[in-house]
């Protein structure tokens, strides 16, 4: 059976840094970033590379921060 | 050099699954961290994009923290006087009978200033999509009190919560609303999980696609938090929202194709 992966993008000068996408990913992909954005939020990160492209974090994103990428391999 | 955990070798057109629709613009959404007008927004503009009908829609922006949704949504809008949305929707459609039009409206908007235009539009059955953002509280002003307020729920004008001897019962104007014979799609929904948030699309897409039937308002709740005006952040405004919101404001449709949904 094919394997899944997936990559997201975070576009970092637009995160607010909610955290409101830590709690929707299933595969605890993200977590917020000790440096601060030109505005001064925290933003999201990914801290291991579990991603399987579900999409979850960039639905819930209140600011459309998240691209997602799927693929098989 | 910092592990970065990208894989860009996947990142090509054919893989991508998810991206911000080009029916929001550019511009940096004015609302706290966590917001739900922010999501509430993208559902709306997503659905516009899907059905094709990004130069044929005009939504009508509210007084409230999404006064500014002009800026956000990449189709034609008007921005109502406080409360007047469905009344405007009722002209722009009347005169352009051929567009899909909506109201986005808060609760204060809505059921406060808002309460006789959106009964009698509803009443009347005009031909339009209403989205009512409902976080129990004016966000825009400071945090005030407002008819959506919860029993006991703290606001700036009702520090010690809303004690309803004194200061009256909540307002279920979606129950209310449903009631009317002008009402075709009355549904309440919320966009604080992925679940839900695909849920609340489907609802937002029927709302669109019954305007092409000619029967009347569909009506489309949010429950939503207002993260400022709770004064929590945002993960723990959403566990609140599920908390006390949900049980007075129960999820679901109530009422589909005309019928009340039992
Ligand atoms: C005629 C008039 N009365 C009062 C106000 C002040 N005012 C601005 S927004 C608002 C309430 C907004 O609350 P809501 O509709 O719930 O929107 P939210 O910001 O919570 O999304 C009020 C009372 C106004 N702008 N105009
Ligand atoms: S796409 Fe899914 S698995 Fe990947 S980071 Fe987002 S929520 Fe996590
Ligand atoms: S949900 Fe969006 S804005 Fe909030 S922390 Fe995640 S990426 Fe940033
Ligand atoms: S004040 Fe409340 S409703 Fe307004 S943007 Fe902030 S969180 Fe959202
Ligand atoms: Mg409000």
């Amino acid at each position: 059976m094919a394997k899944i992966t997936g990559d997201i993008v975070i576009d970092i000068e637009r995160c607010k840094g909610c955290e409101v996408c830590t709690t929707a990913c299933p595969q605890e992909v993200i977590a917020m970033s000790k440096e601060v954005n030109s505005k001064g939020y925290n933003y999201a990160i990914k801290v291991n590379a579990n991603c399987i492209g579900c999409a979850n974090c960039a639905v819930v994103c209140p600011d459309g921060v998240i691209t997602v990428y799927r693929a098989k391999v | 050099m910092v592990e970065t955990f990208d894989k860009p070798e996947i990142r090509t057109p054919e893989n991508l699954v998810y991206s911000k629709t080009k029916v929001l613009t550019d511009n940096v959404l004015s609302y706290c961290p966590g917001c739900g007008h922010g999501t509430t927004h993208r559902l709306v503009a997503e659905v516009i994009e899907e059905m094709g009908i990004q130069n044929n829609t005009i939504g009508v922006a509210p007084v409230g923290c999404s006064v500014l949704a002009y800026n956000f949504f990449d189709i034609d809008m008007q921005q109502a006087a406080h409360g007047r949305a469905p009344a405007l929707a009722t002209a722009i459609k009347r005169l352009l009978p051929e567009r899909f039009v909506f109201t986005y409206q808060g609760d204060g908007d809505l059921a406060a200033i808002g309460t006789a235009e959106t009964i009698h539009a509803c009443n009347r059955g005009e031909n339009i999509v209403i989205i009512f953002v409902n976080n129990g509280i004016y966000g825009m002003t400071g945090g005030q009190m407002a008819p959506t307020t919860l029993p006991g729920m703290p606001t700036s004008t009702s520090p010690y919560g809303r004690d309803t001897q004194i200061m009256g019962n909540p307002l279920k104007i979606t129950e209310l609303v449903a009631q009317l014979p002008g009402t075709y799609m009355v549904t309440r929904q919320a966009v604080h999980t992925p679940a839900a948030v695909r849920k609340a699309k489907k609802a937002i897409r029927q709302a669109f696609e019954n305007q092409i039937l000619n029967k009347g308002v569909s009506f489309v709740e949010v429950v939503s938090n207002c993260n400022s005006g709770w004064k929590l952040p945002p993960v723990k405004a959403n566990e609140w929202m599920v908390n006390h919101m949900f049980p007075f404001y129960p999820l679901g449709d109530i009422k589909i194709n005309g019928e009340m949904v039992k």
